[in-house]
């Protein structure tokens, strides 16, 4: 990296050509520059409401009791 | 509750006895110390350790890792030529510091030089070396050393009793039946203005974390101490039990406005946050950033996974005769007066109680109960 260009990294991904006019004039006015942005900003929110509904918290039984003992040694639990 | 950043709460931390004596080792100092007992316990969730090239491009370019998560500030380590003596890729070494009493090994994927005026650019929008944040990075030694940490030992240290990590908070809010929890950020003693924001923000949700940053101080800032014990009294006296909780953050400021109030968020979603309260020119120095640059940057992340809940500004309302936002109050400047943090300072510096519209009583006769409140 010392002096040289970072090389931005995108791939090409296609959409039909109505849906991207479609989306040219829904951006008119918005914060968003040109259609690939706007597509990555709806894709990254659609994915992250996908992986949320994946979610599930991993504790011991163990792990969990020897906190709840520190938690109410410092007290924060009562 | 939201799950860690990135799926999985990392924990690179060890019980097992590891035979340390043949490993080369390098001094780190404190800031690096703090940013492995992060990694460690999941706080930098999900990095495993120090970054490599790919991620630290990706960083600059997309505010995000290669994998396309969000991650807005690098976490490196730097070494120099000394320091890498004989120490090359795919070696194990061990990190020590000494202040603190961290060990970690270090499983090396990658030694790479960089650019720091690159990073500089990407991360505080300025080469001027009178940022703190662009002077470190200026300072920092000419290679980084990419690769997973493994902490091995620390040593117990002053108000570890207010310390949790985030395996511990998200215990801690199943335990209280919170679903939804607001962080606030500070790095001084709650004024009447804090608690105002605070308690709105808490009107909505089930709980409100009060998450103090603990640390280097500059002369004139609060000790960690006064801030701790302004905040216990004012939860004592002001807050629902069941409704508040605080501990401490300890990570360096760097002073990266819009970029560090991301990292922010993302740290309180490790603890298991859903909101995130962003004030005006959040995490700023100077007049390097907008005061609002810090609230635009969240439209950039719509799979951040926590919400921001932005204050644009707030003060006391003489016609009103109430704490009030831009949003709610009709009334022109001049009735406003503002929660300046610099006057309160002044005045309880003489030794005096400022006015009870500007702090809690109870808050200040904490802080002046100390003899010298203030870093010198």
């Amino acid at each position: 990296m010392a002096g040289e260009k970072i090389e931005k990294k995108y791939t090409t991904i296609s959409i039909p050509t109505p849906l991207a006019e479609k989306i040219k004039k829904r951006i008119e006015g918005t914060g968003f520059t040109n259609v690939s942005s706007y597509v990555t900003y709806v894709l990254r929110e659609i994915l992250a409401g996908i992986e949320e509904e994946k979610t599930d918290e991993a504790f011991t039984k163990e792990d969990e009791e020897r906190i709840k003992e520190r938690l109410r040694a410092l007290g924060y639990l009562d | 509750m939201p799950k860690p950043h990135g799926g999985k709460l990392i924990d690179r931390t060890t019980k097992k006895q590891i035979d340390t004596k043949n490993l080369q080792t390098i001094e780190i100092n404190t800031n690096q110390a703090e940013d492995i007992l992060n990694i460690a316990h999941g706080v930098f969730s999900p990095l495993e350790g120090f970054q490599n090239r790919d991620d630290l491009e990706n960083i600059i370019i997309h505010k995000r890792l290669t994998d396309d998560t969000p991650w807005t500030i690098p976490i490196l380590l730097d070494a120099d030529e000394k320091q890498l003596n004989n120490i090359k890729e795919d070696d194990t070494i061990l990190l020590t510091n000494k202040e603190i009493g961290v060990k970690a090994t270090l499983d090396i994927e990658e030694i790479y030089t960089y650019d720091k005026k690159t990073i500089a650019q990407a991360i505080y929008k300025t080469l001027d070396k009178n940022h703190p944040g662009v002077n470190n990075i200026y300072n920092m030694k000419p290679k980084l050393i990419g690769g997973k940490i493994t902490l091995l030992e620390t040593k117990p240290r002053k108000f570890d009793e207010y310390n949790l990590t985030p395996q511990e908070t998200r215990i801690l809010f199943k335990e209280k039946n919170w679903r939804e929890i607001v962080a606030f950020q500070t790095r001084n003693p709650p004024h009447i203005g804090h608690e105002y924001v605070q308690k709105t923000a808490l009107t909505f949700v089930d709980g409100l974390f009060i998450n103090p940053i603990i640390g280097k101080k500059k002369t004139g800032d609060f000790k960690d101490e006064v801030i701790l014990k302004a905040y216990e009294t004012l939860i004592k006296h002001y807050y629902l039990k069941n409704r508040a909780v605080m501990s401490i953050l300890r990570t360096s400021m760097k002073y990266a406005g819009p970029r560090e109030a991301i990292h922010h968020a993302i740290m309180r979603k490790n603890f298991g946050c859903t909101h995130f309260i962003v004030g005006r020119d959040h995490a700023g120095v100077g007049n390097y950033y907008g005061p609002y640059d810090a609230h635009e940057i969240f439209e950039e992340f719509p799979d951040i996974g926590i919400t921001p809940i932005f204050f644009r500004s707030f003060s006391r309302c003489t016609k009103c005769n109430a704490v009030v936002n831009d949003k709610i109050c009709p009334h022109d400047q001049k009735y406003h007066i503002n929660f300046s943090g610099k006057k309160i300072r002044e005045i309880l510096r003489n030794g005096e109680t400022p006015p009870e519209d500007m702090m809690r009583k109870e808050v200040a006769e904490t802080i002046l109960q100390f003899k010298e409140p203030f870093v010198k």
